[in-house]
């Protein structure tokens, strides 16, 4: 995907969209360009280089948090319940897919305890999807900042995961006490979802910066990316096993499709929760063979390759936001 | 390429502008060179709207039709000096804001450059920084955000409210129920709580009150003395004459007069009739 180049230089190097030399005024181009070199001048907004883009951004790490904290505050400050909201929302999501697919549509067979796997599953999918679309308003919904005051903007789309980060921070507590009392053990192997949960965050980073450039240029985007995130969700084995639908996919021949619903992130990230929650999954998912290891490496491949894609290519328009 | 023929058309015209000399002697903190601005504006309507039509030319990869280009600035050459402040007239489209949006980087030159000592900070009219947030907050996140440690943002907390003289209890409100004065008070508080190198000022002081006028001329000779640059665009000639040192007379996109602001602004004043 790419966006409309905004006329002339994008960036930061030497301006020369016109292959004329005339001169324009009367004094010398040239003579200029050399005075400003002279004393040390540097081409306006040019791009910061990376290691010092990534120190700034360093720099402004209570921002990011502070950002974080007052939007979330903002956000909830015109209602009469506030911030209880963050945790009720959450929950009338899981309540609203379980009269779904537990109730209606009879999804739990095979599973001993349905809700707390259904529940599971919708708020690590939510962090990831709620990340996405945070991250696409984020140039946009902060022109004026932009245009007022300089800093890394890679500090916008940072903010708003962060943002979602204390969301999900919640959403995990009451995860916790409904796994509890659906009867599931507290284990050591509960200590593994702060891996995963790391591991996610990193890669809703990269994800949202790379949706953070899109959005600032394609008004569009905003608007399919509600299509794209609910199509992901429906795939991404919320409401059903993912291990049991790779394993009837695979034995209809079509191995190769079985490889990608497994390699899918939102569906590893979520396996990797569940297994660290739940210990009755542990049995559900043993008759397919799942193997957890491979999950713990697509996590860290998936995480790995969205942050430094994502970072590279919302600092590669870094000059550009907030133009036009 | 349609660019480079509306550049050609006025190239001839361009040399009717004030030759700029470098001064060896001060040192330059901006200087724009040839700088011409091209930017692209979309007349809404045009009545080729439609879905359909949207469709045909994203798949041609055309751009809009109703897309029309304004040649805002047409070779502009100068060099402000540390310790400089530029007022910039000119009538109402004549390339003031476009210039200073430029030298902030924030339009890309369609040919010439801008060379800048430092990160240049534009305030302009737009009240509000984050409008749904209270005015403490915005003063806290806005220093953070221009790189002030926490403990220098603590610091400059109680200086920034005091200058902006907000009405008692405005500062816990969200910035969107300020008024326009209110509002631009604050932004320019929250942006001199730092030093700026070089500071472009987009009307951003028309909306203050007398008082107010004073201060920020307080605070605009203290980062002069800082030998940043300040740019001030207003329409108000008297704030322009009281604050600057300089003033560069704008006219369709081209520097008419550059210099001294009572012969600028004198023969501005006879030519616009005011």
């Amino acid at each position: 995907m790419s966006h409309r180049e905004p006329l002339g230089a994008s960036s930061g190097e030497p301006v020369a969209t016109i292959s004329d030399p005339a001169p324009w005024n009367g004094a010398g181009s040239a003579s200029l360009a050399e005075f400003a070199a002279q004393h040390g001048l540097r081409q306006s907004a040019a791009r910061p280089k990376p290691l010092a883009y990534v120190k700034a951004l360093w720099q402004r790490r209570t921002f990011i948090w502070n950002l974080a904290s007052a939007k979330t505050a903002a956000t909830y400050s015109g209602s009469r319940l506030g911030q209880v909201w963050q945790i009720l929302t959450p929950l009338l999501n899981a309540g609203v897919y379980y009269l779904i697919f537990g109730l209606l549509l009879g999804q739990n067979k095979n599973i001993h305890n349905y809700p707390a796997f259904l529940i599971t599953g919708v708020f690590v999918f939510t962090f990831t999807q709620r990340s996405l679309s945070a991250g696409a308003r984020s140039i946009g919904n902060n022109m004026s900042l932009i245009r007022a005051l300089h800093f890394p903007r890679a500090t916008l789309p940072l903010a708003y995961v962060i943002m979602e980060l204390q969301q999900l921070l919640i959403s995990m507590g009451v995860l916790i006490v409904i796994v509890l009392i659906t009867g599931e053990p507290p284990s050591l192997q509960w200590l593994t979802l702060f891996p995963a949960l790391v591991l996610q965050l990193i890669f809703n980073i990269g994800i949202s910066m790379m949706v953070a450039r899109l959005g600032a240029f394609i008004q569009d985007v905003q608007q399919l990316l509600p299509f794209i995130t609910r199509t992901w969700l429906y795939f991404s084995g919320v409401f059903f096993m993912i291990a049991e639908r790779v394993d009837s996919i695979t034995k209809h021949g079509h191995h190769w499709i079985g490889r990608i619903f497994e390699a899918n992130p939102a569906a590893v990230f979520i396996e990797l929760v569940r297994f660290a929650l739940l210990e009755t999954y542990h049995k559900d998912a043993a008759k397919y063979h799942l193997d957890h290891g491979l999950m713990w490496l697509y996590a860290v491949i998936w995480a790995v390759v969205a942050f430094v894609g994502g970072f590279w290519y919302f600092y590669r328009a870094e000059e550009r936001y907030g133009r036009g | 390429m349609a660019v480079a023929k509306a550049l050609k058309e006025r190239g001839s015209v361009a040399e009717a502008q004030p030759e700029v000399r470098p001064d060896p002697t001060r040192e330059p903190i901006v200087v724009v060179d040839g700088l011409h601005i091209i930017y692209r504006v979309y007349s809404g309507g045009g009545g080729k709207g439609s879905a359909a039509t949207a469709l045909m030319r994203i798949i041609k990869r055309e751009n809009r039709p109703q897309t029309k280009e304004v040649h805002a600035v047409k070779g502009v050459s100068f060099i402000a000096y540390r310790g400089d402040a530029i007022g910039i007239v000119g009538t109402n489209g004549s390339g003031k804001s476009t210039l200073l949006k430029a030298i902030a980087g924030l339009l890309p030159p369609a040919r010439g450059a801008v060379y800048t000592d430092g990160q240049p900070s534009l305030l302009g009219v737009n009240a509000a920084l984050m409008k749904d947030l209270s005015g403490s907050r915005n003063i806290t996140l806005g220093c953070l955000a221009m790189g002030l440690s926490p403990d220098e943002t603590k610091a400059s907390y109680d200086a920034i409210v005091k200058f902006a003289d907000l009405k008692p209890g405005f500062i816990d409100y969200p910035m969107s129920t300020y008024s326009s004065g209110m509002g631009a008070r604050l932004r320019f508080a929250i942006a001199a709580a730092r030093t700026h190198d070089v500071l472009l000022i987009d009307e951003a002081l028309a909306t203050g009150d007398a008082k107010f006028k004073r201060r920020s001329k307080a605070k605009i000779d203290e980062l002069r003395e800082d030998a940043g640059a300040v740019f001030l665009v207003a329409h108000n000639l008297d704030v322009i004459e009281e604050t600057c040192n300089r003033v560069i007379w704008l006219d369709d996109g081209r520097v008419k007069m550059d210099g001294d602001p009572e012969e600028v602004l004198g023969a501005y004043t006879e030519a616009t009739g005011k």
